[in-house]
């Protein structure tokens, strides 16, 4: 929970101005994040750790904080696998 | 209303210094004094973002061979889309290199030809390409971006896809694609010296499964398997006119890239239509999008949003009509042309080599 997320190399986060949607975009793909990914996404900004990211998101949505660390992790995981964020 | 589409495929230019004999460019490459203008792509790069393209890929052709390429991607960068270039590497140097991290590229896809020097040089018909293949790697790693390598496997260079692998490796790669080549213009005319046999096919499905089992996690593998030994056919550009623009050296937006090969289709030109009006309202975009176009087999097949039929321009190369579906498919009734090509494969060894300046018979 100590560890700093951080966008991979070559991977963009932005909001699609035209669709609505927020977007990963990565070499020779992309896609659209969950509104769970979209809000932990947002708070990647190389600084932050995991814990930090809770903590905020435990402040901002009335969630028991365990819940809302199961979310992130879960979600940090699968936005790991898919080449989005290292770990 | 149409969605927008995902990606752009700029071709910026024919020029290559390159002759591979696997090109999947047209047999009719454009002239260098047809090429559009750089103030010309930079309008079609505003229109691109416009529109909701978040993707462009600056392929050709070399697209480094366009001195504006910097420019280019500095426009595109700036109107917020995603720019990967596909290069063969062999016209980057320090200086480039630098100008395209400032201009703020976010992805360089480097080929190769093979594993080993020479047989590589060979392949691409340029002495030294591959020693300034290395030297490209070395910068793309060197200026912090992520590295694509992509190895283009044929009847002639499979039985190195092991060391192909572990070049990749070696040079850092995040990414690899090992793509069986796509049977398209050049490519097509030379498809019997270039189709692997069923034994080289399997057993470098079998390599490259190995090595996504030990690699996981660190290098990702893309894996392109050949239309020819496939049960079913690809989702050819996701669909026609579904996710992607294919632009032209000349300006001709394009659903496919081979597109141009059939015959009694007229496509819009950048020089005359907004990329909104072409995708909204050219009719070449519109013939072969969705599945109201499908043919019998295709109408009612429980693939058909998968597979969209597969590809117009394969359909036509192969089953003599772009409207067919696509031979690749074991339910098409032209099926059978694949195993006659895959019977009549080996048959040579000789290659005409892509050039600009003659098209083969």
């Amino acid at each position: 929970m100590t560890t700093v997320p951080r966008f991979k190399r070559g991977v963009k986060f932005r909001f699609d101005t035209v669709r609505n949607v927020w977007i990963i975009l990565a070499p020779e793909k992309l896609f659209m994040p969950d509104d769970i990914a979209v809000e932990i996404l947002r708070l990647v900004d190389g600084a932050r750790t995991t814990d930090h990211i809770v903590d905020d998101l435990a402040r901002r949505f009335d969630a028991p904080r365990e819940t809302i660390a199961d979310d992130v992790v879960a979600a940090l995981d699968d936005l790991s696998l898919r080449g989005a964020i290292q770990l | 209303m149409t969605p927008p589409p995902m990606g752009l495929i700029i071709e910026l230019t024919h020029r290559c210094p390159l002759q591979c004999a696997y090109c999947s460019n047209p047999l009719k490459l454009d002239p260098p004094s047809s090429e559009l203008a750089t103030d010309e792509w930079l309008r079609v790069l505003d229109e691109a973002a416009a529109l909701g393209v978040l993707q462009v890929h600056f392929s050709g052709g070399e697209p480094m061979a366009r001195r504006d390429l910097e420019q280019l991607v500095a426009h595109a960068n700036a109107a917020g889309l995603y720019t990967n270039i596909i290069t063969s590497g062999v016209l980057l140097d320090a200086e480039r290199m630098r100008a395209l991290i400032t201009a703020g590229v976010d992805h360089v896809q480097l080929s190769f030809q093979d594993s080993e020097a020479l047989r590589a040089d060979v392949a691409g018909g340029y002495r030294g390409g591959h020693a300034k293949k290395l030297l490209a790697a070395a910068l793309i790693r060197n200026s912090g971006l992520p590295l694509t390598s992509n190895f283009v496997v044929h009847r002639q260079n499979i039985d190195r896809v092991e060391e192909m692998i572990a070049l990749g490796e070696a040079l850092g790669s995040e990414r690899m694609e090992i793509a069986h080549v796509q049977y398209y213009g050049w490519a097509l005319r030379n498809r019997n010296a270039l189709l692997p046999t069923i034994d080289q096919l399997e057993s470098t499905t079998a390599i490259v499964e190995a090595a996504r089992a030990r690699l996981h996690g660190r290098i990702a593998i893309d894996y392109v398997v050949p239309d020819y030994y496939a049960a079913r056919p690809k989702a050819c550009m996701g669909g026609w006119g579904q996710r992607f623009i294919n632009i032209s050296p000349s300006g001709k937006a394009l659903p496919c890239h081979a597109a141009e090969t059939i015959p009694d289709m007229e496509f819009p030109s950048v020089r005359e239509w907004s990329l909104f009006d072409l995708w909204h309202d050219a009719e070449a975009f519109a013939r072969f999008r969705g599945t109201d176009w499908m043919p019998a087999p295709c109408q009612g097949c429980d693939r058909r949003e998968i597979d969209w039929g597969g590809c117009r321009c394969q359909a036509l190369a192969l089953a003599g009509n772009a409207a067919a579906t696509d031979p690749a498919c074991t339910r098409a009734p032209m099926h059978h042309v694949m195993a006659t090509a895959i019977s009549e494969a080996g048959e040579t060894d000789f290659t005409i080599p892509r050039r600009l300046a003659r098209a083969p018979a």
